[in-house]
């Protein structure tokens, strides 16, 4: 069982307990994880799931595909490490992921 | 003489929707929109049959989904249930010769058009034409005549979502009328009621038309480097998933363009002004604290669906609420009804400007398929209701609206209005 941990744009920590399978962006609705809007329901279509990956997570998240990236140009404030995290399915090797949530979805 | 049949149809005005024969709903009836009565006819079926099977129209037999969270659960199987080869009831003619659009095509086809077309609507290219809408609304608003009664979808909708959808195509403004013609003509035909009632042969002389106007412009841009903002031909020109395409499916997903860009915010824009004027105490919310606004837009967009339903074909049997599909029948997503749906959105019969998640609705649909310009579209009501908020205390609905005689764009073909300033 996969851990999570989402980080608020303040600081705050929501560690989140997920399951092999599910996207990162179910484990964060499956536990009213604020500030997830994810308004598609995981179709890649919205923009509004958007997250901030650790470096050191960025090889093992896997790669963007192209309906992902263009998507992320929908987001606010992109970086390096942005991604749509209804496209990240977790798996072991993601066991400990750390997630930082922007500001805003909008 | 009526020759109407749907004037006659035992689902119409007047009919009591609580003691109709369920096995007589045929939500497809054109008049319940045009008379603004579907409303009850929708709380029944959440009610008694969310699901339902609708065994004679004259678009053969459909199912209806009524509740927000069935219709969630349908969008979110697009294999099962596939946008091919339509979304609207009717499937279409034989001799049609017309491509679908991407809004009907099932991936890996609709993943690569869509995703040509996306950049327009980015976040970087809204950046870019904000100023430019703002600019428009602000000539539209400020040219209003105080105290005098005029046709807001005329002189307000129309004319600013025009010219926003020519600005996304680059197109030459002073012609724009031509995208709201063949708009209208898009979502019209002898069959499926709509905005016009044209003959078969009008219907292809005035595609036939559009698709020669747009052939110029794509052979101008297909080489052309590209320009700021992006236009939506230059991208579907210069995309290698799109750039070969043949010319019926450029016009497929141009219609889609020009019908997603233009009916629905034109309709949204007109029902937010309906909206206030019955609610005269949410406008003084707004009054108050016109930072609202930013709650307001998503409100007005779940309140006024612009786009009744969307259509689903089953690809395999399967079972929605207990009810048995069969594979190839068609499904009616009714995002009317779901935006509706007390279990859902609490209070939703109320039009509320400031409520807490005020964007969960299903007007942009959901899953795959959800609307691409929805940040345009917020965005093209935020600066029209920021700018009204600085000019006018309120605009006054002096006569009935004239709603859309269709079940499929839910809006106004008329609103006669007077505004009042501050």
């Amino acid at each position: 069982m996969p851990t999570v941990l989402f980080v608020s744009h303040t600081g705050v920590e929501y560690p989140v307990d997920a399951h092999v399978g599910d996207t990162v962006m179910t484990a964060a609705l499956d536990n009213a994880v604020p500030g997830i809007e994810a308004e598609c329901g995981g179709g890649c279509s919205c923009g509004t799931c958007h997250v901030y990956l650790d470096a050191a997570w960025v090889d093992r998240a896997g790669d963007i595909t192209e309906m992902e990236e263009g998507m992320l140009d929908f987001v606010v404030a992109r970086e390096p490490t942005s991604r749509l995290c209804c496209q990240i399915t977790l798996n072991d090797s993601l066991d400990g992921l750390v997630v930082r949530i922007p500001k805003s979805q909008f | 003489m009526e020759t109407d049949p749907w004037a006659l149809h035992p689902c119409r005005p007047g009919a009591d929707p609580w003691s109709l024969p369920l096995a007589q709903f045929d939500l497809s009836n054109p008049r319940l929109y045009a008379e603004g009565v579907w409303h009850p006819f929708f709380a029944r079926l959440r009610q008694q049959e969310p699901v339902h099977y609708c065994a004679e129209s004259p678009f053969g037999p459909y199912w209806s989904v009524t509740r927000f969270r069935d219709i969630q659960e349908v969008e979110s199987q697009h294999a099962l249930f596939s946008s091919e080869p339509t979304v609207l009831l009717g499937n279409p003619p034989r001799d049609f010769y017309l491509q679908p659009g991407f809004i009907a095509m099932d991936p890996p086809r609709h993943t690569l058009t869509r995703a040509a077309a996306q950049p327009a609507v980015g976040v970087a290219n809204l950046g870019l034409l904000e100023p430019l809408i703002r600019e428009r609304a602000v000539a539209i608003l400020d040219a209003l005549p105080l105290g005098v009664e005029f046709d807001w979808v005329e002189r307000v909708a129309v004319e600013l979502t025009t010219q926003m959808l020519a600005t996304l195509f680059d197109f030459p403004l002073e012609q724009r009328h031509l995208l709201t013609h063949w708009s209208d003509v898009a979502t019209s035909s002898p069959r499926q009621p709509g905005p016009l009632r044209i003959t078969p042969e009008e219907w292809r002389q005035s595609m036939r038309e559009c698709l020669e106007v747009f052939t110029g412009l794509w052979n101008e841009r297909a080489a052309r480097p590209p320009r700021q903002p992006l236009d939506l031909v230059s991208l579907l020109a210069q995309h290698p998933a799109t750039c070969a395409m043949t010319p019926m499916e450029y016009l497929g997903n141009l219609l889609l363009l020009i019908v997603g860009g233009n009916d629905t915010t034109r309709h949204s824009l007109t029902g937010g002004v309906l909206a206030l004027h019955e609610n005269p105490e949410q406008l003084a919310k707004l009054h108050a604290e016109p930072g609202l606004v930013a709650s307001l837009v998503p409100e007005i967009i779940r309140w006024q669906t612009p786009l009744a339903y969307m259509r689903r074909t089953a690809t395999a049997d399967c079972e929605l609420a207990g009810r048995r599909i069969r594979a190839g029948e068609k499904v009616l997503l009714w995002y009317l009804s779901g935006n509706r749906d007390a279990s859902e959105i609490p209070d939703a019969d109320l039009f509320i400007v400031d409520r807490a998640r005020p964007r969960h609705h299903l007007s942009f649909g959901f899953g795959i398929h959800r609307c691409m310009g929805n940040r345009l579209a917020e965005m093209q009501l935020r600066i029209v209701w920021e700018e009204i908020l600085r000019r006018f205390r309120r605009i006054e609905v002096c006569g009935p609206p004239q709603r859309v005689m269709s079940c499929f764009v839910h809006g106004f073909e008329r609103l006669p209005v007077r505004v009042h300033g501050l």
